[in-house]
Formats: structure tokens, sequence, C-alpha cells
């Protein structure tokens, strides 16, 4: 029997749930609404070209999506390996009295806000940063990764922030996915006489896509990070490969220079950034939400 | 021991280890940041830190009282639009898990919860700073709330769903409505998990600097007016930061080290409340 009340009901709970489909919608028609005037003006040479001059009008967004992506792999190439071994280690190979323990420190460093980060970053990382590449054999800065002058400030140092930054949210997912490979499946490992390195490998090769879904939530994590490279990055947009190079990301141009933009074309700009940022994000997030899903149903979210 | 058997068992050993490694590894930048944040920070924290306001450049000491007062206003308000939303949507979304909309709002509130803070503070910019061209705390705590719906959402979702479906049924067997069933019997027995979701949010929130840097901006004096630029503990540390003066330095490590005691708090409490309903439930 279907009452009016518990209909009702579906409908009131269900309009809340509507809010957050609408503010989905919201964001995406708001940012291109107002990055209108920027995607009329320039069209797909905002994306081609460097020159980044409010005074002259003239905006190019290459550098800051350059810095986005090189950032955000370099965080991976460095924070992959250790989460997967973190993963790895919680979940097969360590005593259960140290889990939780070991758990709860991984997600410690999910809980500390990025501008933690950033003021640590500023003044512990980037002067080590800094000592370690005015100490490179002038050999190695022949090659396009160490060329430069050693400032501290710049990709070296962002990469490295961002990376402490994924590896919670890498690390968690990646073992929500490990504890849906069945049991069986390393039993049979073992008895067919695997070691337990082969046996785990064979579990992390049965749990491939959800491992992939994992490292690319972290990407998306990195894509997005704002303060912590905002303060260490060196905030100068520039096309290079250099890891000692001052760079520029989206997410830190937002923050720098959207309060200070005055005339129309130059907020639509930047506004432009933002909407491709959350156009990148969406997709990212979304793959690698697929990805999880066919493995396990873990908590897309780190509960530190 | 053939020497391939010997390989192997070597090369086994050497992947333990390097696992070990990288959770060492891992530990090493946050005992590092925690130890950076409490030994610089405690220096400049006492009790003029949270009753005082800012000191001018150059003079020395002065404290964050504003941006204390601030971050509160502006966590409080972000929990004002967010609660309800979140409760409610949470509640949809264990009460009809199985619909396609549950599913469209799920995807939703995972999306949201990825979009980056410094896009939702372009978002907030937009529709409630530059139409009436003003910063204000309003749309400082608008920005927090939309950042805070997804994660009370998706709580509420999790631990509805760990309350026994068979105190439901009895609820209905009885005459409830559906309704009457999840607000008297549902609803109550889940409410320390409810709870501990928005804490949980909260905790994520506090902490957040960069959709606040251009919705409730800043602001040098005491200020508790909802239509103005407000100072945040996140803004301030920022602005300190940057800054080239020793004095404002040792204040950002101060305000860096009250987040963190915030944050970790509300990360602890969560955490507790969590554990003990888990085990409730699975009683």
């Amino acid at each position: 029997m279907k009452r009016p009340e518990n209909l009702a009901f579906r409908l009131g709970t269900g309009l809340f749930g509507l809010v957050l489909v609408l503010l989905v919608a919201a964001i995406g028609v708001e940012l291109v609404r107002q990055s209108w005037l920027s995607i009329e003006k320039f069209g797909l040479s905002f994306w081609r070209t460097s020159t980044w001059d409010p005074v002259a009008g003239e905006f190019g967004a290459l550098p800051f999506i350059w810095g986005t992506l090189y950032s955000s792999i370099l965080a991976l190439l460095i924070a992959t390996p250790i989460s997967l071994g973190i993963a790895v280690f919680i979940s097969e190979l360590c005593p259960n009295r140290l889990r939780p323990v070991l758990v709860f420190f991984t997600e410690l460093l999910a809980a500390i806000p990025s501008i933690v980060y950033g003021l640590w970053g500023i003044f512990v990382l980037v002067p080590l940063v800094r000592s370690i590449e005015t100490s490179f054999p002038p050999s190695l800065k022949a090659l396009p990764f160490f060329s430069g002058p050693p400032f501290g400030l710049g990709m070296l140092s962002a990469a490295l922030i961002l990376a402490v930054m994924v590896v919670p949210f890498t690390s968690s997912v990646a073992r929500e996915v490990l504890k849906a490979v069945p049991v069986a499946q390393r039993e049979g490992a073992y008895a067919l006489g695997a070691t337990r390195f082969e046996a785990i490998a064979a579990a992390l090769y049965y749990a491939r896509t959800g491992i992939v879904g994992a490292v690319l939530l972290g990407f998306g994590r990195a894509l997005g990070e704002t303060m912590a490279v905002t303060m260490v990055i060196g905030n100068s947009p520039k096309v290079t490969l250099s890891l000692f190079a001052p760079q520029h990301t989206m997410a830190a141009v937002l923050a720098n220079e959207f309060s200070e933009a005055a005339d129309a074309l130059y907020l639509s700009a930047l506004v432009e950034i933002g909407l491709v940022l959350f156009i990148i994000t969406l997709v990212v997030n979304s793959l690698s939400r697929l990805l999880i899903w066919g493995m396990a149903r873990p908590m897309t979210q780190a509960t530190a | 021991m053939t020497p391939g058997t010997r390989r192997r068992k070597f090369i086994s050993s050497l992947f333990v280890v390097s696992c070990a490694a990288s959770v060492l590894l891992a530990l090493v930048p946050l005992t590092f940041v925690l130890f950076f944040v409490v030994s610089q920070g405690i220096q400049s924290l006492n009790v003029a830190f949270f009753t005082h306001m800012p000191a001018p450049v150059g003079e020395a000491g002065g404290g964050m009282a504003n941006a204390i007062v601030g971050t509160l206003i502006l966590v409080s308000l972000g929990g004002v639009f967010a609660v309800p939303i979140g409760i409610l949507s949470g509640i949809y979304l264990s009460e009809y898990a199985g619909t396609r909309f549950a599913s469209l709002v799920r995807f939703a509130a995972d999306t949201l919860n990825g979009v980056p803070s410094i896009v939702i503070g372009v978002f907030v910019y937009g529709i409630a700073v530059l139409p009436f061209k003003q910063f204000s705390a309003l749309a400082g705590g608008l920005a927090l709330g939309i950042m805070m719906i997804p994660i009370i959402a998706r709580t509420t979702e999790e631990l509805l769903l760990l309350v026994p479906g068979t105190m439901r049924e009895g609820a209905l067997a009885l005459g409830a409505t559906h309704a009457r069933a999840v607000f008297t019997v549902v609803v109550p027995s889940a409410l320390p998990g409810i709870v501990t979701g928005i804490v949980l949010a909260v905790a994520r929130i506090a902490g957040e600097t960069a959709p606040l840097i251009f919705t409730s901006l800043n602001n040098g004096f005491f200020s508790t007016k909802l239509t103005r630029p407000i100072a945040s503990l996140t803004v301030q540390v920022y602005t300190y930061a940057q800054s080239p003066y020793q004095d404002w330095h040792r204040q950002a490590w101060a305000g860096a080290l009250v987040l963190v005691g915030i944050v970790l708090t509300c990360s602890l409490l969560a955490r507790f409340a969590t554990r003990r309903l888990e085990n409730i439930s699975s009683h």
C-alpha cells in the first residue's frame, strides 16, 4: 500500500539530494558564464600561448596548465611507490596490533591543513632544497632537469610537498582495494610455493584496476592542491623541464591574482583557468571512482 | 636450496624491507612538520595570542583574537548551510539506496568532494561576492558550507546503513509512516554517528584557506558583521607567512599550531566516536 506521507518523505529528502546535483551543475554553469568573455576572445589560443600580461590584456595559460600537470605527475612518481609500499605493509605484512597505529599516522598526514604544509615548506623545506640544489654536481646540471640557478622555491619543492600530501589518499584507497582481493587467491599462490613477494605481486596484479584508480585519485588531489604549492613553487609562469626553476600552477595563479583582477577580461581569463581545472579534476576523479568501484566500494575519502 | 630459490627468497625479503621502509619514509615528513609547528609555534603561543588583536609591523607580540573568532564564525556559518542539506540528503541516500536518483546524488556528492577548494572559491565569488560588490563573512561561510555538504551526506549515509534493518522494520510493522520510522527510530540510534560526520567535516574545512581568500578576504580589525570581510586563522597565517617580518613569521607559526590543534582534536573526536559506534552495531 502506498501512503501519501511516504511519498512526501521520499520527495522531501530527495529534494535535498537534488541540491547536491544542482550545486555541481551550478558550478559548471557559473564558471562558463563568468569566463565567456575570455573563451570568446581567445578561443583555443588561450591554452597554446604563454604570454600572461594583464596590463596589455593578453592572456595565455599554457605555463599554468604545464605547471599543474608537471608538478602533479612528478608528485605521483614519488608518491605512488611509497603509497603502494605503505598499503602492502599495512594490509599484508605488519602485525595486527601495529595496524591501527600505522593507519592513524598515515591519515594524520591528510589531516594537516594545506596552509601548514605551506608554512613549513617556506621556512624548512625550501632552504633544505636550496642547499641540495647548490651542492648539485655541475656535470649533472647539463641535464635539462637540473638547469638554471638554485632558488629553492620551485618545481622540486612543490613536487615534494605534493607527494607528501597525496600519499595518505592513495595509500588508504590502495589498502581498501587490496582488502577486496579474495584470501583464497593469496592462499593459492602460497600453496604453489610462491614467496611472499610473488604472492603479493599476484594480489596486486589481481587488484590492478583498483590500484590505478587509487593512483588517479591521488592525481586528482594533486591537480587541485592550492595553498602549499602556491607558497613554494615560486609563482613564475614558465614552461620548462627544469626542477630547479620557479614555475606556476592553475590553482596558484587563482590564489595569487584573483582578488586583484580589476578588469573584466582579466577576471574572465582567471575564471577560465578555474573552469578547466574543474573539468580536469572532474574527469580524473570520475575515472578513478569508476575503477575503484569496479574492485571494492570503499569510502573515497581518507577518513582522518 | 637451489640458486634460483635463494634468489627468489632474496627478492622477497628485499620487497618486505622496502615496504617497511616506505612506511618510515612517510613518517619522516609527518614528524618533521609536527616537530616544527610545535617547537616554533609554542614560542609565540600565550594568552595574549587568543585575547589580543594583531600587533602593527615592528611591534612584537599581539594576537589573533579577531582571526580566531572569525574562523569560528565562518565554520558555524558553513555548518548552518551544510548540516540540514547534508543530513537530509544522507537520509535519502541510505533510505533509497538502490534508486537511480540516489546513484546520481551519490555521484554528485563525490564529485563535489573532489572539486578543488580554490574552484569552490571562484564559484562563490561569482554568485555571492560579485553581485553585491562586497567580500563578506557570508560568502566565506557559503564556500565552506559547500565543501562540508558532501562529507556530511556521505557519512550520514554510511552510518544510517549501520543501523540494523530490523529496527526500521519493527517501527514500520507497528504502523509508523516511513518518515516517522526514520526520524524516531533510525536517526536517533545513528545520532552519535551523524554528529561525528559533522565534526569530521569541521575538521576538514577549519584548515581551509583557498576558498576564503577571495570570499571572506581578511580583516585587520575585530568584526562580527556577516556582510563585511572577516579575518580567519588560515588567511591570517597565509598573510603573515608571506610577509618579510620576523615578528609576523612567529605569529604565523603560532597560528599554525592552533590550527593543527583544532583539526587534530576534531579528527580524534570523530575517530573515537566512529569506532564506538561500529563496535555497538557489530554486537
